[in-house]
């Protein structure tokens, strides 16, 4: 069996059951951070560089939503044909941020709606001769209220 | 003192300075400062853009500036010469960008590169449009706005620059073009979303003692220039980025408000003053976005300004009376200038037939990647 491997190291978990994205935290004004930021504090009132690793929230609420209808531009990997997905932006409650991801393949913008529950998932963004790429993706929660 | 300059010379096109000089009446050998606005995209001359345009016109020893930032470069370079003319150290500069732009999606620069944010959401399959469109969705879900409101910002702008010698795309669209063309990004279809472009723009620009020595005391003025950053905690999420601040440790802001929101304290000019904008319409749904950032309504109340005509040409306050970039396309550090020009006609009654009668008071706003955008008065 190929390796299956983060699209970009360290980014999110790989527990494909129960995936979290990783951030950072600043350990003094409690800004989260997505990527990791390790270096300066970037609130301005904040002059922080200490950052703890933090798994993010892995259900937040529906911001909203699109699809890419074309098959985008390199570094984009498509597979041929090229295949439809839908986007989604999720804001998470803890982490008062938004993050934007693809929604998970099968699940077309008809099925979305704003301020619906989604969760955090794994797929295969691409796959090359050394492995499958994996990459995090939102997901409707099934039975959850619109 | 006023801090006003004079704006002498306006022109769009390949000889745009050129155009500018000679509407401005003023030999180049004049120019005293070169501020110019160029992408990377452009290779080396992008680079150096205040030095090409000089040397295109033939080197004269004029002082020099290049300005590089993304959608705002033009505004930035403007920024520049004002700097120099209210400081007393030239008193006329020729400001000018110009860009070529590669054809459909705009994408990044090659290699693996995980640390550029333009190339990591490249990567995952989000383009520009994903952006436009996921605010569009948004306000369909929060203030109740449809396609068709999207489609009539569409049809207002091809109606508006039919006319309009200048711009690229000269053609009237209807509501149904716009819903029979091919989804992009849901909601958005193609025609709901601007194209790329290529193109320069340029101005003459002047102390006011200067203008008056020329007899031109009665110019249109640059009364404020806005290119401020976004205040923490960012909350509306940007190209590239595939996240927004988080807001645990500070109130969560809007950038595209603050822009403009500068610009009147600036000028002491209050939105209700306005008589003619021209603003990014990157996206249909976008040119309604910026009626609330600019204070033309309250948030949410938009579409209603489209529907009842208010920003159409005869209404009370005409938007993209140029056509904006559905007629224009996108020619990045051109089109902050493309828009200042449009201004500076309307304020001179020189626009013909998309002449907005009586326009005193104009603003731009414009809008791009990593924190860069603007917003400028021009007043009469
Ligand atoms: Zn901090």
């Amino acid at each position: 069996m190929k390796p299956r491997t983060a699209v970009f190291d360290g980014w999110f978990s790989l527990d494909e059951r129960e995936p979290h994205l990783l951030g950072t935290r600043c350990c003094k004004c409690g800004t989260y951070y997505f990527p990791k930021l390790n270096s300066f504090c970037r609130n301005p009132d904040c002059d922080s560089d200490r950052f703890e690793e933090t798994p993010l929230s892995r259900t937040g609420k529906l911001w909203s939503y699109t699809n890419a209808s074309y098959q985008p531009p390199e570094p984009f990997v498509s597979p041929d044909p090229f295949v439809p997905f839908a986007i989604a932006a999720v804001e998470l409650e803890r982490e008062r941020m938004v993050v934007l991801g693809q929604v998970t393949s099968g699940t077309g913008v008809d099925a979305l709606k704003v301020g619906m529950t989604m969760e955090l998932a794994l797929e295969t963004l691409f796959e090359d001769d050394k492995g499958e790429k994996l990459v995090w993706k939102w997901r409707p929660v099934t039975g959850a209220a619109a | 003192m006023s801090k006003d300059i004079a704006i002498l010379g306006v022109e769009y096109g390949v000889a745009a300075a050129r155009s500018a000089l000679a509407d401005a009446g003023i030999p180049w050998r004049d120019i005293q400062f070169v501020s110019g606005a160029a992408t990377m995209r452009c290779g080396y001359p992008g680079y150096v853009a205040g030095a090409t345009f000089a040397q295109a016109l033939g080197w004269q020893g004029a002082q020099v500036n290049t300005s590089y930032a993304a959608c705002a470069s033009g505004s930035q370079a403007l920024a520049a010469a004002r700097a120099k003319i209210l400081a007393g150290e030239c008193d006329v500069a020729l400001v000018i960008g110009a860009d070529t732009t590669p054809k459909g999606f705009l994408a990044p620069q090659r290699g693996e590169r995980p640390d550029d944010p333009d190339w990591v959401r490249f990567r995952v399959g989000i383009t520009n449009p994903t952006y436009f469109a996921l605010y569009a969705r948004r306000r369909m879900a929060l203030y109740g706005d449809t396609a068709e409101d999207f489609a009539l910002v569409k049809v207002k702008n091809s109606r508006h620059g039919f006319t309009n010698p200048n711009a690229r795309y000269r053609k009237i669209f209807t509501a149904e073009d716009v819903s029979n063309s091919a989804m992009v990004a849901d909601p958005l279809r193609l025609m709901d979303i601007c194209a790329t472009s290529d193109g320069g723009a340029a101005l003459i620009v002047s102390s006011l003692d200067y203008a008056k020595r020329l007899g031109k005391a009665d110019a249109p003025r640059i009364a404020a220039i806005s290119t401020v950053t976004p205040t923490f905690a960012s909350a509306v999420v940007e190209m590239p980025d595939l996240a927004t601040d988080s807001a645990v440790a500070a109130e969560p802001r809007r950038f595209r408000a603050a822009l403009p929101a500068k610009a009147y304290e600036e000028a002491g000019i209050d939105p209700k003053d306005v008589s003619v904008a021209e603003i990014y319409d990157l996206s249909t749904a976008l040119e309604l976005e910026w009626y609330e950032d600019l204070q033309f309504c309250a948030r949410g109340d938009a579409a209603k300004l489209v529907r009842a005509g208010v920003t159409t040409l005869g209404g009370r306050l005409p938007v993209n009376p140029s056509g904006g970039l559905a007629c224009f396309g996108e020619a990045v550090p051109a089109q902050a200038l493309a828009q200042v020009c449009e201004l500076a006609w309307q304020l001179r009654g020189q626009a013909g037939e998309r002449q907005v009668a009586g326009a005193k008071v104009g603003i731009t706003a414009n809008q791009g990647l990593f924190g860069h955008g603007s917003s400028v008065i021009v007043k009469r």
